[in-house]
């Protein structure tokens, strides 16, 4: 049996544990934020943060987060406030489709907390996820307007 | 996407004004459900949908449901502002929500659309929805002032209405929305069509507005076909055959049926060769309680393949057959003078040759779908860019009655064209319809890229002549590819190039002789639809082939378009996006990205500046690209400038936003995109080898200059594309000397 924390939730699951915590998280979880692009982690959609890194769900076995603790698109916001991240995506207005964004915002949101000032070439390097639609233009405003908003936060 | 198909006539807009009066106004709630579920709109869906355009809720909040899906090009915006411009509403106060497919019996007896017409491709959802959609905010309008009118006891005309309140000026009492929606309910619809404003007197439109679904998706909350659910449904995968029309020679399914949580195995029969597609491909369905395990049992079944009458195909095979065809003489689709003797009275003559691979939608969001299949009707759940289609092919396989299918469509994770199609929706329904329980349907990446309808590939060759006077005397285009336009009854293949050449493109019309030729060349990889179509190919040759010009003559780029384009006036364009192609609104464009671009500036060495303009479907655009290319030949696009005249601009914010995706889409693809084919199948499975673009190769800068100058909006999904692997190649070749003819780029530039 796996344990792990959800959201701020212990849960137990007692299924195939070679499944990917992708499926656990949309379909037992119920929580559907996570996407599936790929299933091979190329794209990020299915980012959340296990134990704070950000972390590709799709590949994932769910045998190997057994104590973590995990966050999903539905956990970033403290309640009704969105989280500077998700506040900088809707004032940069960066969603299209929106499909790739959860993943996008789970990203930048752990990228944020190890290098809190990044550059354009930091972005370059460490947001490797994929946006069909090509939002990146203002993908990358709304990173720096994030980074801006966490430092008025504090 | 011929735009003739999804045209509203003029009497869908106005059985479509008629209606509107019994659908909009709705105020306590129980009356607002009463009127959607007279829409029979599905309760059980995921997002809670109405059948009328319009809801006005007592805390004066506004629901507008939008027709047209919703694939991130902006229409649960843009086209609520056009309902609400109308109707004056407070569009801060404004939530919207995708209408689900409503279609009725029309006085003739066939199937039409109940509201308004409801796909989203071809650019159209701004240009078919301009009028009705305001019709239906006014009548609205209309509702709320009589019913104002009749509380505050004086003449509806002397009532105006802003920001959704309804004021009395010389008393200086108002009513708000909220406060009259109510009665307003109760009133039927005045006999006299409502009064549209002039475009002078537009608040809303033309104003930049932000997605209104945008808190959703920062939340995770946003619904895609692949977050819906049906209680009771059971997860299926599909195993296809990925050889073109190749079918099993043997299956063993019973290590697959062991499987924990397998439920069943459904066999979906391929569609006739030479037939219209339904479903795809012949496949088989592992139908189980999870998706989990509906995979696994997929990974357990043993089939043998059949390689199919195509097993000989690879890519450079189809190139080379391409080329070969090309030696020839091919169809002759337009000849306007006489081509021969022009081309031998020339002083000067150029050509060029330039290929355009297989690409793929990839829309990050997989096929997926719902489907219940029951005797007493069908609900079918998922994105789709045509629902109506979806309806329709479900209808006729399964003998059903189409009004007995309701079609619910979710938010797509993009669509590019690939969910113009409906087979993913018919492999659902078959699967439902076998196992008798709900079932929902997922496609993964590897199914989506080896079973899409791809865009065509093709190889161009282009001729021109010019004489003693640098008038251009002469042009040919001819063009070997393999045809979306196939496989569809009564089209016969001397018809299968009208889905390629657009013979009213440039320079159509701007000279004397002109020669438009077409070999339609034999693949087995399936074709369809990709963003602006054909228009992707042909922006790409033809502004390539005139820089090539251009440098050849020792002409500026610039100059050398501007003045093939002459003077605006008006010439004919049959083709979808017509009646009209202005040349001078062509050139206008070219000269205001010029001029914001600094196109002409000296580069220093290593840096190359390119410029190209397109036409599409009724939208003009012009893109000046900024490369810098290194000693090791690595290209860095640091900044596009691009001049949009789109007519009357209804959301400029979204405007710019699509401007942005067409330039991240156009370079992404010219970059480094190919579908590989190989023994009668596609290669490329995921995006380890199909390699989207990432951020770090996305342009840094990117300005959109809009010109509006007031003319009949056209759209924006499509035409922010086309110009920029042309202009992209032209800056190239200004940064390093080398010209690409063949896309992707690839590994061309390295040294
Ligand atoms: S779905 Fe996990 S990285 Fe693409
Ligand atoms: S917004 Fe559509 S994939 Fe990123």
């Amino acid at each position: 049996m796996v344990r792990m924390k959800i959201n701020g939730e212990w849960r137990d699951f007692s299924g195939d544990e070679d499944m990917p915590l992708l499926w656990y998280l949309r379909e037992d979880a119920g929580l559907k934020g996570a996407k599936f692009g790929c299933g091979i982690a190329q794209c990020g959609a299915c980012t959340v943060h296990v134990d704070g890194q950000a972390t590709r769900s799709c590949v994932l076995p769910v045998s190997a987060v057994d104590g973590a603790s995990i966050t999903t698109i539905e956990g970033l916001s403290d309640g009704e406030t969105l989280h500077p991240v998700q506040q900088a995506w809707v004032d940069e207005d960066v969603a299209q489709c929106g499909y790739c964004q959860a993943g996008q915002i789970m990203a930048v949101a752990a990228m944020l907390e190890e290098t809190p000032n990044p550059s354009d070439e930091d972005i370059d390097q460490q947001l490797t996820n994929i946006c069909r639609c090509g939002t990146y233009y203002r993908l990358r405003k709304a990173v720096h307007h994030a980074a801006a908003l966490r430092k008025e936060d504090r | 996407m011929n735009g003739s198909s999804f045209a509203a006539t003029r009497r869908d807009v106005l059985r479509y004004a008629t209606s509107a009066g019994a659908l909009i106004v709705a105020a306590p709630l129980s009356a607002c459900s009463r009127r959607a579920s007279d829409a029979e709109s599905l309760d059980h869906g995921p997002q809670a949908s109405v059948g009328a355009f319009v809801i006005i809720r007592p805390d004066e909040t506004v629901l507008i449901a939008f027709p047209n899906p919703e694939m991130g090009q902006g229409v649960d915006t843009s086209l609520p502002m056009l309902v609400a411009e109308e109707l004056g509403a407070d569009f801060d106060k404004v939530e919207t929500t995708q209408m689900p497919l409503e279609l009725k019996f029309g006085d003739d007896g066939a199937i039409t659309w109940k509201y308004a017409s409801q796909g989203s491709g071809g650019s159209y959802s701004i240009v078919g929805q301009w009028e009705g959609l305001r019709i239906a905010g006014a009548t609205a309008r209309q509702l709320l002032v009589a019913a104002a009118a009749e509380e505050l006891a004086v003449d509806a005309a002397e009532l105006t209405v802003s920001q959704g309140v309804i004021r009395h000026e010389a008393s200086g009492r108002e009513r708000t929305f909220g406060a009259v929606a109510g009665a307003a309910a109760a009133l039927e619809p005045p006999e006299e069509a409502p009064q549209l404003k002039s475009r002078d007197d537009f608040s809303l439109i033309g104003t930049p507005q932000k997605m209104k679904n945008a808190r959703a998706i920062v939340t995770g909350k946003a619904i895609y076909g692949i977050d819906a659910e049906l209680p009771g449904m059971l997860h299926a995968v599909i195993a296809r055959c990925p050889y073109f029309d190749g079918v099993a020679d043997s299956v063993n399914d019973s290590a697959a049926r062991q499987v924990p949580g397998v439920y069943d195995i459904v066999k979906i029969e391929r569609p006739p060769l030479d037939g219209p597609y339904g479903v795809q491909a012949e496949g088989y369905a592992v139908v189980a309680g999870s998706i989990w395990a509906a995979m696994k049992g997929r990974e357990a079944l043993n089939i043998d393949w059949n390689h199919g009458p195509y097993a000989d195909e690879t890519s450079a095979g189809f190139q080379a057959h391409c080329e070969e065809l090309l030696s020839g003489q091919g169809q002759v689709v337009r000849d306007d003078g006489d081509i021969d003797a022009a081309f031998a009275a020339a002083a000067s003559t150029h050509q060029g040759y330039y290929w355009q691979p297989y690409v793929s939608h990839a829309p990050l969001e997989p096929q997926n779908c719902i489907a219940d299949v029951r005797d007493d009707g069908i609900d079918i759940i998922g994105p789709m860019q045509f629902p109506s289609s979806a309806n329709r092919l479900v209808a006729e396989t399964l003998n059903r009655d189409r009004l007995s299918i309701k079609v619910q469509v979710t938010r797509l994770g993009g669509g590019f064209g690939r969910r113009l199609s409906s087979d993913y929706v018919l492999e659902a329904a078959l699967t439902s319809a076998a196992v008798r329980k709900p079932v929902k349907l997922l496609w993964t990446r590897e199914d989506d890229m080896r079973h899409d309808f791809y865009r065509p590939a093709g190889m161009h060759h282009l001729r021109a002549a010019f004489d003693a006077d640098g008038v251009l005397t002469a042009w040919t285009h001819r063009l070997a590819s393999a045809s979306k336009y196939y496989r569809r009854p009564n089209l016969p293949e001397t018809d299968y190039w009208q889905a390629e050449l657009y013979t009213d493109d440039f320079p159509a019309h701007l000279v004397d002789n002109l020669r438009v030729e077409y070999f339609s060349a034999r693949s087995g990889a399936p074709r369809g639809s990709w963003r602006a179509p054909a228009h992707t190919a042909n922006a790409f040759v033809v502004q390539s082939f005139l820089d090539e010009i251009a440098v050849a003559r020792g002409e500026d780029p610039l100059a050398l378009r501007l003045r093939l384009l002459g003077e605006p006036q008006e010439l004919a364009y049959e083709q979808h996006g017509g009646p009209v192609f202005n040349p001078g609104r062509l050139a206008g464009v070219l000269r205001l990205a010029a001029e914001k671009g600094d196109y002409g500036a000296v580069m220093p060495a290593g840096r190359g500046r390119g410029i190209a303009a397109h036409f599409t479907f009724g939208g003009y655009v012009a893109q000046v690209v900024d490369v810098e290319v290194d000693a090791d030949g690595q290209l860095n696009v640091s900044r596009v400038v691009a001049a949009v005249d789109v007519g009357t601009v209804v959301n400029p914010n979204g405007i710019a936003a699509q401007l942005e995706s067409g330039v991240n889409d156009g370079l992404s693809t010219a970059l480094r995109l190919a579908i590989n084919i190989e023994g009668g199948r596609v290669v490329d499975g995921n995006f380890d080898t199909y390699q989207l673009m990432r951020i770090a190769d996305a342009p840094r800068e990117i300005e959109t200059h809009i010109i509006d100058n007031g003319d009949e909006p056209a759209g924006m999904g499509e035409m922010g594309l086309p110009p920029l692997a042309p202009a992209l190649a032209n800056a190239i070749f200004q940064a390093t000397g080398k010209r690409i003819r063949n896309l992707p780029i690839g590994d061309q530039l390295r040294a």
